[in-house]
């Protein structure tokens, strides 16, 4: 199916979200849709699916314009969405969750689930998208998710398939299997649009590339025609340094060591096995894997935020275990979490108080039960001077900040404490690149003053480049430890869980 | 390399990952210390308390009949050995944490403990049978109102959205119930009465479903404060109209209860029978309501479509369900049901209307609803259990057990709050309860 929008114009406020945008799909290929978090991808293609409606420009579907009063008129003519959070009922069955709004039912109104399992078997068989039609999705790995959100695309005979950021929770193996499908999806001649921020991926599965940045479309091009380089140019709009620079690691005393640390999530599950690690001064320890596979909780275990069920935790030579934020703070423990919106900051009070969440009743900051606000204030401009945070006034509301400039502040006040361990969640997720430039270097910064660092990422690309040793988790253990040197495809495959001998010799055997 | 097959290591992500659940049988080990704990109390503070050579007597069947049927137990080793019984059951769960239906089991001690409470009141008064059918009867009258409540508050909150107005419903619906039923029973016959009145219910309910859907939708506005206004608006409004209208033409109050209508030979099962297949006609659509809503939630298209937006109102959006309209039915049906409830009160039950007189069984209705985990069947279950506490608390004013009354008529909302808090664990509403929707 050949999709074209035309001169797509969306705001929200005084947010230009896409800018006269055109786009065209043609049949049977993968169009890769590439650019910065907040560039108006997402925003577009709720345009195309009908969940928001443009105020300028208009939609064809092969040829006839289109217009959506909603997501059920764009499935009506044939447009599927695999949404980046997926649009599944995590208490529903896979059968419930592909049939739901296209129910197929005897006497009206009685679910006939009969017909809707042989409906999902024939698909399934067709595109290879194997699952278990009974299986609640809530206890699917997110890999088996995604499928479950294609067959349901698919059900409704989707001609041309949307999908946003459909890697970010895969491991490199499972984003080979979804190319496979992808494939097979354009062999049919149905079109695929395939969102993502992903340089690599777009420039092995894409037929054509489109980048955006800021709302407007900054060209179309082929994989041929082009670089990672070249792409990462068009998306940030100067040249940009792919690499983080640093020098090896010279790691001295032991700062952090965990001994058999086991930790159960809110859901009684232990999410945690057995993690023994060791982190010295001076280098960077990353953790890599698949999001969800206990890194969550070890880190909230490491930083007090959670009590584990067994094992130690050691900083500085004194068993930690259990002991409380505060304790922990004050112990050297310099914390950015993984979701900066939600833990790192306190959205409505300003960047000043910000700054100081964490010392707010130090004498520095109050006396005799009350703060010294000249004092927080002076801080403050500190603080923005040395970071480069790009703010109005330190009292503005600290929400009113981008995303990049919210995690320099988490940065600025983590760092502007003595301390002896950085862990560092997620630390760029969702950052533009030259956010991500400057906190990488940031992090390597604090290594060389000293400083241990446990860096967790689900992004491979970031291990690679900070990790001076990478520990590889899944499913709540360490499946090795290893130096960076030995390549993405082993790291890869540690991330679904295969020991790094097997993995050694899998390759080799391969090759 | 030999013994190394080159397998597809993405197929190794098809299975499930394992997960080790660590604390899963702490709620059953619960269950059965708080057996054990029951037990003690049935043996020791029931029976030995008591002392030797006292008996209680109970009636089995209506209280209308005769004695006949009554019977006569020795309270002391009948309390301790319902006592051993309960402390049997206990101790098999803290063996046997693994057993998978220790609410039975519960429900076995419960009413092992309930019977010994009832022997133990009886102390002082041995001549004064107690009858058993009467309370089993009770029981089922309040249950049938909270089951109409929780049926209300389940079918809204499956569609995510509190109805926090059970209670308002309840009052309007046995109100309109009364002057409606009364009007029309007087004009033509009261069969027609009850009849017009249980339609009046229904409409009041569901206008004031509508009335709360279309604040908490439209305006996305706080639909507890929504339905606590409402809940206030009910009592005024009813009071008030009850000031100026019932009490002025009292032939609009008439008072008429509908009669039982007995299901032939079901009606004659001891103690169960007159309590079951002998109600009027309200109580057995409550009844038929439970099969009913069950049957639509859970095996419908529609229901499908209802739990899925109090689930995950976006995904639904998203395969061209519109959640506000799904929402704004579910609302006004779980108004229509709580509505008709109301009119059970006044014509199934108590007779007339007076201010105030459903006492916050709305609220109750909303326990009942939350430790039935929003199933109709639970829900039943869940009623009988706090319509039983509603007439063990008349029961135990009317004997001479020690204990103030004024403590008694606490009784039912002791239990909810020790029921919602320990007994029901951690329960899992939909998970979009409660919290508006809107596009982006």
């Amino acid at each position: 199916m050949r999709v074209e929008l035309r001169g797509i114009t969306k705001t929200f406020g005084s947010l230009v979200a896409t800018d006269d945008v055109s786009l065209t799909v043609e049949p049977g290929e993968v169009h890769g849709l590439l650019g910065e978090n907040g560039a108006g991808k997402s925003t577009l293609m709720n345009v195309l699916f009908g969940m928001l409606h443009a105020d300028h420009g208009e939609i064809l579907i092969d040829g006839e314009h289109a217009t959506f009063r909603g997501p059920g008129d764009a499935v009506r003519l044939g447009i599927g969405m695999v949404h980046q959070h997926f649009m599944l009922v995590p208490v529903f069955s896979v059968t419930e969750n592909v049939v739901l709004g296209s129910e197929p039912t005897r006497f009206g109104q009685l679910l006939d689930y009969r017909k809707a399992r042989a409906r999902i078997r024939d698909v399934s068989t067709q595109f290879g998208l194997d699952v278990d039609p009974d299986s609640l999705v809530e206890d699917l790995p997110v890999g088996i998710q995604q499928r479950v959100e294609i067959l349901k695309a698919l059900n409704r005979d989707a001609k041309a398939l949307i999908l946003d950021e459909p890697t970010a929770v895969l491991t490199p193996q499972e984003t080979e299997a979804l190319f496979a499908i992808m494939r097979s999806l354009t062999k049919s001649g149905r079109s695929v649009l395939f969102i993502t921020h992903k340089l690599k991926e777009v420039l092995e599965i894409a037929d054509r590339i489109t980048v955006m940045r800021r709302g407007k479309v900054v060209g179309t091009t082929t994989p041929r025609e082009s670089s990672e380089a070249l792409l990462a140019e068009m998306m940030v709009g100067r040249s940009v340094n792919l690499v983080v620079a640093k020098t090896l690691a010279a790691p001295t005393d032991s700062v952090l060591q965990l001994h058999e640390l086991r930790v159960i999530d809110d859901r009684n599950i232990l999410t945690v096995d057995g993690v023994s690690l060791d982190v010295h001064a001076g280098e960077i320890l990353a953790i890599a894997g698949v999001q969800g596979n206990g890194q969550t909780e070890l880190v909230e275990a490491i930083t007090g935020l959670r009590k584990p069920v067994g094992g130690t935790v050691v900083l500085d030579g004194v068993n930690v275990t259990g002991a409380s934020p505060r304790a922990m703070l004050d112990r050297g423990l310099a914390h950015i979490p993984e979701d900066r919106q939600h833990d790192g900051l306190v959205l409505p009070m300003s960047v000043a108080d910000n700054l100081v969440l964490d010392q707010h009743s130090s004498p520095v900051f109050a006396s005799f039960g009350t703060r010294k606000l000249s004092a927080v204030r002076e801080h403050a401009s500190e603080m923005i001077e040395e970071f480069d945070i790009r703010t109005d006034s330190s009292q503005v509301p600290v929400q009113t900040l981008s995303g990049g400039n919210q995690q320099k502040v988490i940065v600025a006040r983590e760092l502007s404490r003595p301390i002896r361990l950085l862990v560092a969640a997620q630390p760029t997720r969702g950052l533009d690149i030259g956010s991500i430039e400057y906190v990488h270097r940031r992090i390597v910064a604090e290594r060389d003053k000293g400083l241990a660092v446990l860096v967790v990422s689900s992004e491979l690309d970031e291990v690679m480049a900070l990790g001076d040793r990478i520990a590889v988790m899944y499913e709540g253990q360490i499946v090795g430890i290893v130096d960076p040197s030995v390549g993405r495809e082993q790291i890869g495959l540690m991330m679904a869980g295969i020991t790094p001998q097997s993995a050694a010799t899998l390759e080799s055997s391969a090759s | 390399m030999g013994n190394v097959t080159t397998t597809q290591p993405h197929l190794e992500f098809a299975a499930p990952r394992h997960e080790t659940v660590v604390v899963s049988t702490l709620r059953t080990t619960g269950i059965g210390v708080f057996l054990c704990l029951l037990g003690v109390l049935c043996a020791l503070g029931f029976g030995v308390d008591v002392g030797p050579n006292v008996v209680a007597s109970f009636t089995v069947n209506y209280a209308t009949s005769n004695l006949v049927s009554a019977f006569t137990v020795h309270t002391e080793w009948v309390s301790i050995a319902l006592g051993g019984l309960c402390l049997l059951l206990g101790i098999f769960l803290i063996i046997r944490p693994r057993f998978r239906f220790p609410v039975i089991l519960l429900s076995v001690g419960f009413l092992a403990t309930l019977f010994c409470l009832l022997m133990w009141a009886q102390r002082s008064t041995p001549d004064l049978p107690m009858s058993l059918g009467g309370f089993v009867t009770g029981s089922l009258s309040y249950a049938t109102i909270l089951i109409f409540g929780s049926l209300s508050g389940a079918m809204c909150e499956r569609s995510g959205v509190v109805n926090i107005a059970i209670e308002g419903q309840f009052l309007a619906g046995a109100f309109c119930g009364s002057l409606v039923g009364s009007a029309v029973g007087n004009a033509a016959s009261v069969d027609m009465g009850y009849l017009a009145g249980g339609v009046a219910g229904i409409a009041i309910g569901a206008l004031f479903g509508a009335i709360l859907a279309y604040f908490a939708l439209r305006f996305g506005a706080n639909q507890i404060i929504v339905g606590i206004v409402l809940v206030l608006l009910a009592t005024g409004l009813t009071g008030y109209l009850n000031f100026q209208i019932l009490d002025v033409y009292q032939n609009l109050n008439a008072g008429n209860v509908a009669l039982p209508i007995g299901i032939p030979y079901l009606d004659q099962i001891p103690l169960l029978g007159p309590a079951l297949f002998d109600q009027n006609v309200y109580a057995y659509i409550a009844d038929v309501l439970v099969v009913v809503v069950s049957f639509a939630l859970f095996r419908t298209r529609w229901g499908l479509r209802v739990r899925a937006v109090g689930e995950h109102p976006k995904a639904a959006e998203t395969v061209g369900i519109n959640v506000i309209r799904t929402r704004y039915k579910s609302v006004i049906l779980g108004g229509a049901i709580a509505g008709l409830g109301g009119a059970y009160y006044t014509l199934g039950l108590a007779g007339g209307f007076s201010p105030g007189l459903t006492g916050g069984l709305g609220y109750i209705a909303l326990a009942v609803m939350i430790f039935g985990q929003w199933r109709p069947y639970r829900c039943l279950g869940a009623a009988a259990l706090f319509g039983s506490m509603f007439v063990l608390q008349n029961y135990l004013q009317v004997y001479n057990t020690g204990i103030n009354n004024a403590l008694l008529v606490m009784l039912p909302y002791l239990v909810t709050i020790v029921v919602v808090t320990g007994l029901v664990g951690r329960v899992r509403p939909p998970a979009a309860d409660g919290i508006p929707y809107s596009r982006e």
